[in-house]
């Protein structure tokens, strides 16, 4: 009897293990949520016998939390945002790519070969490139909607009816923009004036949430969302009268990279699969998924006819400028996190 | 005098409070049962009757990950369960049979600790001691946590079925000079079945159930059903969540059920 | 619960009297692994220095603590104040799971009456009905509250139909729908203890009371209240307890605009603030509230049986 438990107890141990990843022939991504479509890892994973696990996050943030609470050293490739890249560099996240290791890696569009926060693109590879501003349902409101003013000192229509995403890089520096000051600005006037106007404006929302910044729109539940440019041409597509805002005072641009994480468990198989990506074919079956834009020179010919004429894809003539997240040093970032606290207590 | 009895132990508008308790808690099942059933791909439009969710979990986009992350939890919760109500029923046995001893309340606490710990909490301290011994995420850390939290959920039925059980039997077996092993295991153990199966099934759904402890301890690419659901549903609720949602439902409901008619088979002895 | 049956004394014995460390060890070696040892752990942390976005330094610290207690600008170079944003943050959970609490007894305390006034064979089914959706996954039960509760949900559409309303009530994303969540979640544990006390009440005091011409209510007040004390007690920390710690309903439920102290700490390991060792304190912190108000319920009920006799 005891016996017979014992090795009931094994064998369930065994099984359990079987299915755990990290084992040959596998590749475990983190990813941010409804971004790669399936297919094209069921296509890597024909052409190439290696299995995908795929986690997802909803912010950058959230995903350099869960890597630094252990999760590093499971997964093999990690898809941060521009300033994130640089912080998780800093925090020695990141591994580096020996040269010639990526064959594809003269694909790279020469925009982005050699950007700020990844010098020589040591350890990560273009993914898709967009913006972040935000989507206003116009059955609800007509008036101007390009400033942000929409977000901070909305119209009586749409106070209580305002969805931010739940991410303090983005908010912070559409704030930023709105009040005309600098990215982690450490002058302390501007600082009590960031923190006060974003204080003032909290009460004319109704919710944080990342995840659902799209179905917040599509169900109506938000008649604003801060949303990015591709995820706002979905929901408008799914159904929502919504307008993806370019406002005067700028907006919020970004660059996702597939990075190479530290202590990746199957270190060759995340090479082969950035080499995947830096093939046009198969970055183009993202972009056309998610609806942004790829950093991978020869990918129009596989483009979506349609994706360049969208309008979350043109900016109009008087649009503000397009923006990176900047860096905070520590200081400045302490400051940040107390605003941001306040902001959600 | 019935009717005067009767007169005296019931209020006016109990019985339509109780019916409103049973309509608040069933109500939110019920629609999640009833939409997951719909054709429409569209939450707010009915359609018609339709399977076709249930049979995208099975088969749609969705359902490799659906398919592990059901394996992970029935698994963890197999021997999460096992081992939980095996070191419950000892403990059962020592408390409820083994005399008046020093350490007796202290073990009493000890073994509810999981229970009147707030779960976020045992979550961070959980995580916080699988990162300060350096013992990798995973599947296992999940196992790990879910045992102790098990624990009380078997103790529980278990000792109160041991309190109901006379030493009688017992005594009998042992004054025909039975060993106490003997009189542990051909007595007490079968008499005490429906408590310890009570707790096994109990200890069972609350491990299958459990999002928040496991949310903090689970490794990269593993998932349990309530992770997989939290991040599909995190998204919005689409119709196949109801349809596992329903499912799962269903699983509780049998166990649950079972654990019932178990625990009510003994009164009849 | 620990003595319950203590009366019987027959079935608390000492036949394994020997084997009682052995019996015992499995269960003290688990838990002390697993939950003590976690739970010191966790207390050492928060007396260390955070690391920059997320982890900790080795090194000793009160900043977690001083953090929490002492606001000290948005600059952290004034002298202590006292802080209030955790202050808020603690008192709005101890509000909403107060409100949760009583909208519970509300409801839970006449079924739990209802039930246990039903004829003996019957009490069983009602307790079962009352505690399947208990069962239920809490991720599941809360999602279904907020697909029940929104703008154009179920419920919305109902009241609408009906002619109750002209325009969808706006319930998800205020606290309201958190306190509704709070209730829903924890319902069943407000019943079940009442129910066992009124189950044990002796219904002859009602009796008696009823023939020196009391009126029922005063009855229900003066005679039953007391005697069910102990069980509308241990409901209210039940359902108390695990929704001061809560961290799916606000999240689901309150937009996560409003932080409770759970998605407060949920924040600090999982989300933005990466700041383990204030993480950490606050989880002591939510932890000795618990269990001071779990001891002073314990003395209570000693108390209580005491007094019985």
């Amino acid at each position: 009897m005891k016996y017979l438990v014992k090795s009931s107890v094994a064998a369930l141990a065994l099984a359990l293990g079987a299915n755990a990843a990290a084992a040959e022939g596998k590749l475990v991504l983190y990813h941010w949520f409804e971004y790669m479509p399936q297919e094209v890892l069921d296509k890597f994973t024909a052409e190439t016998g290696i299995e995908v696990t795929m986690d997802t996050y909803d912010s950058n943030e959230a995903m350099l939390a869960s890597l630094k609470s252990g999760a590093i050293g499971t997964y093999d490739l990690a898809v941060p945002g521009d300033y994130m890249v640089a912080i998780m560099g800093n925090q020695g996240l990141l591994d580096t790519i020996a040269e010639g290791e990526l064959k594809n890696k003269a694909n790279i569009a020469p925009e982005w070969a050699d950007p700020a926060f990844d010098p020589g693109r040591m350890s990560s590879i273009p993914y898709q490139w967009g913006s972040t501003s935000f989507a206003v349902n116009r059955d609800v409101y007509s008036g101007n909607i390009q400033t942000t003013d929409i977000l901070f000192n909305p119209p009586a229509e749409l106070q209580g009816r305002i969805n931010m995403l739940d991410a303090q890089g983005e908010i912070m520096a559409m704030a930023s923009l709105h009040m005309g000051i600098p990215q982690c600005s450490s002058d302390r006037e501007q600082l009590k004036a960031l923190n006060a106007m974003l204080q003032d404006a909290k009460q004319h929302w109704s919710s944080f949430n990342s995840d659902t910044a799209k179905e917040v729109l599509v169900s109506g539940d938000a008649a604003v969302g801060q949303i990015y440019d591709g995820f706002a041409a979905k929901a408008r597509e799914e159904g929502a009268n919504v307008e993806y805002a370019y406002p005067v005072q700028g907006y919020v641009a970004w660059m996702d990279n597939v990075v190479l994480l530290k202590d990746a468990p199957n270190r060759d198989n995340a090479i082969r699969f950035m080499d995947f990506l830096l093939e046009p074919e198969n970055i183009a079956a993202v972009t056309n998924y998610a609806q942004y834009n790829a950093g991978v020179t020869g990918v129009e010919a596989f483009l979506d006819p349609d994706l360049a004429s969208k309008p979350e894809k043109n900016p109009h003539a008087n649009a503000g400028p397009g923006i990176f997240i900047e860096v905070c040093d520590q200081q400045v970032q302490a400051v940040y996190d107390q605003i941001w606290t306040n902001l959600k207590k | 005098m019935a009717s005067k009895q009767f007169d005296i132990k019931s209020y006016t508008g109990f019985k339509s409070i109780t019916l409103l308790c049973l309509a608040v808690l069933y109500a939110p099942l019920l629609v999640v049962t009833i939409y997951s059933f719909n054709a429409s791909q569209s939450l707010t439009n009915w359609e018609g009757l339709s399977l076709r969710w249930y049979a995208d979990v099975f088969t749609g986009p969705e359902s490799a990950k659906f398919k592990s992350a059901a394996w992970n939890s029935f698994v963890i919760a197999i021997i999460a369960a096992t081992l939980a109500t095996t070191i419950a029923t000892l403990a059962a046995t020592a408390m409820v049979r083994g005399g008046k001893f020093r350490l007796r309340t202290v073990s009493f606490g000890l073994i509810s600790l999981p229970l009147m710990v707030p779960e976020i909490v045992t979550a961070v301290a959980t995580l916080i001691f699988f990162n300060a011994i350096g013992f990798d995420r995973g599947v296992m850390t999940i196992l790990l946590a879910h045992i102790a939290f098990c624990i009380p959920f078997a103790y529980l039925p278990i000792s109160a079925r041991m309190q109901g059980i006379e030493d009688s039997y017992e005594q009998a077996a042992l004054d025909l000079y039975a060993t106490k092993r003997q009189a542990f295991t051909r007595i007490l153990l079968p008499l005490m079945m429906p408590g310890i199966i009570s707790g096994f099934l109990l200890a069972f759904i609350v491990s299958l159930d459990d999002f928040i402890i496991t949310n903090f301890v689970k490794g990269a690419g593993v998932e349990t059903l309530p992770t997989a659901i939290f991040g599909s549903v995190k998204q919005g609720i689409k119709p196949n969540i109801m349809a596992i949602s329903t499912m799962l439902l269903g699983v509780s409901v049998v166990m649950v059920t079972i654990s019932y008619l178990v625990g009510k088979s003994d009164n009849t002895k | 619960m620990a003595g319950g049956a203590a009366s019987g004394g027959s079935a608390n014995t000492d036949t394994y009297k020997e084997a009682r460390t052995w019996l015992l060890l499995p269960a003290w070696v688990t838990l002390s692994i697993l939950v003590l040892a976690p739970v010191g752990m966790m207390l050492v942390y928060s007396f260390l220095t955070k690391e920059f976005r997320g982890g900790v330094v080795w090194e000793f610290s009160f900043a977690a603590y001083d953090q929490f207690f002492c606001d000290r600008g948005l600059f952290g170079d004034e002298p202590c104040a006292i802080e209030w944003t955790y202050v808020t943050i603690f008192w709005r959970s101890i509000w909403q799971a107060a409100a949760a609490t009583l909208l519970s007894l509300a409801i839970g305390f006449p079924t739990a009456y209802f039930i246990a006034t039903r004829p003996e064979r019957m009490r069983p089914v009602w307790v079962f009905l009352i505690t399947i959706p208990y069962w239920v996954n809490l991720l599941i039960r809360t999602v279904s509250m907020k697909f029940l509760l929104r703008d154009q949900g179920p419920l919305n559409d109902a009241l609408i139909g009906m002619g109750l309303i002209d325009s969808p009530l706006h319930i998800v994303n205020t606290n309201f729908a958190v306190q509704l969540g709070l209730f829903y979640s924890y319902l069943p544990f407000m019943v079940l203890p009442i129910y066992a006390a009124v189950e044990r009440y002796n219904f002859s005091l009602s009796e008696a009371a009823a023939d020196l011409y009391a009126s029922k209510f005063t009855t229900l007040r003066r005679i039953l209240l007391p005697a069910v004390k102990p069980g509308v007690i241990a409901g209210c920390i039940l359902v108390f307890v695990p929704s001061m710690g809560s961290f799916l309903a606000p999240d689901l439920l309150g937009g996560a605009k409003n932080f409770m102290i759970g998605s407060l700490i949920e924040e600090q390991f999982k989300g933005n603030a990466g700041n383990w060792p204030f993480g950490a304190a606050a989880s002591m912190i939510l932890l000795t509230m618990v269990l001071i108000l779990l001891m002073l319920f314990a003395r209570q009920q000693a108390k209580a049986e005491k007094a019985e006799g």
